[in-house]
């Protein structure tokens, strides 16, 4: 069973971003850390080669300037190897060219059964580049998964919806995308963190991948304006005249929450 | 030269850090009033492989160095001085002796379980009579037939009774001096007193221990007869070196809590933080946090590259924990009222940073060794 696993390397969430006024796209200078939503899926990931009994879990990233932190911190976790696409033309990719990239890369890690993706990351949020993933590679795709399981040649999948999660089966190789909090990521041990720093990295670039065109100029799509979002406005503070409770019911009524 | 730990080292330090802000953080303040020693928690830095660090692969250990091992204790203690000592000593003087002293066969016996945490190892060398005078130990074991007996009293033994506590390595005089032998727990005669009641680290393990005829077989002796001693103080630099690194982890989580507090608290118009009487004494802690980290890793660099550390490890020691009592002064001090409840953590350093002064070595004996070093007469 081997599974490939999307992550991203992203700004630190917990330091205060900011975007490139050139082109108002977020700067992602100096260290990147693994998002936390692509944990969820390297753990899945993890598990299901563990109950498998055989097969590795592999990584493919696209980073700039070679980042490699985010990374080693998921083969920390216990993934076997990675590649990862880095190279400066590749500054401005929209969606598509990033699921094209990923999935030259992913064909790069031999026989694929499986590639798990986070539904969307946490800096950018388009959330399409799974499904882009499948289609590039003709590959049946499954989102918003909450459980996964694979069962002979067949991919198990509860599929998170409003109302509560659809049972959804496919065959075997497959894309998944899965939801946030679908397993408890373990911490990188000791041993794995030191194990990390020789596990092999496959360096590529857009043109090795035969990925053309990249960047802007493959880009289908623009940022024009970036604009700040609205203040939060202040609540309603509701006085206790002991009548407070009906205060809330109305306002409750008014939102149609009951 | 460098002054930077390694990538994997600040990585690791990460990932600590992380698991000790959510995994420990939320419960510090109730095992702290239950005087409750977490398992659980103890038994999830195993998971991490925290004992392991510098034990060798073949005992289940991570290979690392003993700067590693400092960075772990500095985090855990970041947020729980009690879990961080729990550390240090599983690993200086649960599983460290048996590793360094031990046969194969005692090591394949033991150590395992200590290096993944599964359980952990205590040390008896205090004597209710004789606490920095170590050499003036009065427990004994007589020999009899294959077996010791073994008799006497052991004072503020840490990790001695916890319900995963398996061995306890102790000093007793022998014909040839001071010897030491591994004590199984629930061997009959090993009797574990009752917890202290202690003014910090609450939920840290902490006991006397009484040995009355109390009987292990000579396959427990740990080291060559007369050894003991000689053994117990090389043992004891290296923990003075990690006791450094909890003293850190201690000012750091009061210099990060008091600038904090500083910012936010408002009086007379303001943050307190623009009054030079908060401002001027938090720069001063930054310098001590900045000494006590180079000095408590420059020893610990000292140590992986093989080279000697008995004053490198006391000066680290001394400063260190003096450090960190001054800052946990300072936090009070800037907390003012809320300082002193029990609700603030800052409060919670001030009571569990006095021992970091007294275990290990007090800071006179750590003044004795810089002294000797200097080449002074000895008394």
């Amino acid at each position: 069973m081997n599974v490939i696993v999307c992550v991203k390397q992203i700004p630190d969430p917990a330091q205060v971003g900011s975007l490139d006024p050139t082109d108002n796209t977020l700067k992602r200078e100096g260290k990147l850390i693994l998002d936390e939503s692509d944990s969820y899926g390297v753990e899945m990931a993890l598990q299901l080669v563990d109950t498998a009994g055989g097969g590795e879990v592999g990584l493919v990233s696209m980073a700039p300037n070679d980042e490699m932190s985010g990374l080693r911190t998921a083969l920390a976790m216990g993934a076997a190897k990675a590649v990862l696409v880095s190279d400066a033309e590749l500054a401005g990719s929209d969606a598509l060219t990033t699921a094209k990239v990923l999935a030259a890369a992913a064909s790069r890690l031999g026989d694929i059964d499986l590639i798990i993706a986070g539904t969307e990351s946490s800096d950018g949020y388009t959330g399409t580049v799974p499904e882009q993933i499948a289609e590039v590679l003709g590959l049946p795709s499954i989102t918003f998964a909450k459980s996964v399981a694979i069962d002979g040649g067949t991919l198990r999948v509860n599929r998170q919806t409003e109302a509560g999660y659809d049972e959804v089966t496919c065959p075997l190789p497959a894309v998944v995308s899965v939801t946030a909090g679908v397993v408890e990521p373990r911490y990188p041990s000791f041993k794995g963190i030191m194990a990390a720093k020789s596990k092999p990295v496959e360096k590529v670039t857009a043109t090795d991948l035969g990925v053309t065109p990249v960047g802007w100029a493959g880009a289908g799509q623009q940022i024009v304006e970036v604009a700040a979002a609205p203040e939060r406005e202040a609540g309603e503070i509701v006085e206790d005249d002991g009548d407070a409770h009906l205060k809330i019911v109305e306002f409750l009524d008014k939102l149609k929450v009951i | 030269m460098s002054w930077e730990l390694a990538e994997e080292h600040e990585a690791f330090r990460q990932v600590v850090r992380d698991f000790a802000e959510k995994e420990l953080g939320p419960h510090v303040a109730r095992w702290d009033e239950e005087h409750h020693f977490p398992v659980e928690a103890v038994q999830a830095m195993g998971d991490l492989g925290l004992f392991g660090i510098v034990f060798p692969e073949e005992w289940g250990g991570g290979g690392g160095d003993f700067a590693s091992l400092c960075v772990a204790i500095e985090e855990i203690g970041r947020v729980d001085q009690s879990m961080g000592i729990t550390l240090s000593a599983g690993v200086g003087l649960g599983a460290n002796p048996i590793y360094r002293f031990g046969t194969d066969d005692q090591r394949s016996r033991w150590l395992p379980d200590l290096v993944a945490g599964r359980a952990l190892g205590a040390f008896g060398l205090t004597e209710p009579d004789g606490g920095s005078d170590a050499g003036a130990t009065r427990s004994t074991a007589r020999p009899d037939g294959d077996d010791w007996v073994i008799n006497g009293s052991k004072a503020f033994i840490t990790n001695s009774g916890t319900p995963i506590t398996s061995v306890v390595t102790v000093t007793a005089r022998t014909d040839d001096g001071i010897s030491a032998f591994v004590v199984e727990a629930g061997t009959t005669g090993l009797i574990v007193e009752p917890p202290y009641r202690k003014m910090g680290w609450h939920a840290s393990d902490t006991h006397g221990l009484t040995l009355d005829d109390c009987r292990v077989p000579d396959a427990n002796r740990l080291g060559e007869l007369g050894s003991g001693f000689r053994n117990f103080l090389t043992i004891l630099d290296d923990g003075r070196v990690a006791i450094s690194a909890l003293a850190l982890g201690c000012a750091r989580a009061c210099l990060e809590q008091s600038v904090a507090y500083a910012n936010e608290r408002q009086a007379f118009g303001g943050p307190i933080g623009r009054f030079q009487g908060v401002s001027f004494a938090l720069a001063d802690v930054a310098v001590a946090v900045e000494n006590a980290r180079n000095l408590t890793y420059k020893a610990a660099w000292l140590k992986d590259q093989g080279r000697p550390i008995g004053t490198a490890a006391a000066m680290a020691k001394l400063y260190s924990t003096e450090a960190a009592v001054h800052a946990t002064r300072v936090a009070t001090q800037v907390f003012g009222g809320a300082g002193f409840i029990d609700e603030t953590p800052v409060s919670r350093f001030y009571r569990d940073a006095k021992i970091l002064e007294l275990g290990e070595g007090t800071s006179e004996i750590q003044r004795i060794v810089i002294a000797r070093a200097l080449g002074l007469p000895q008394d």
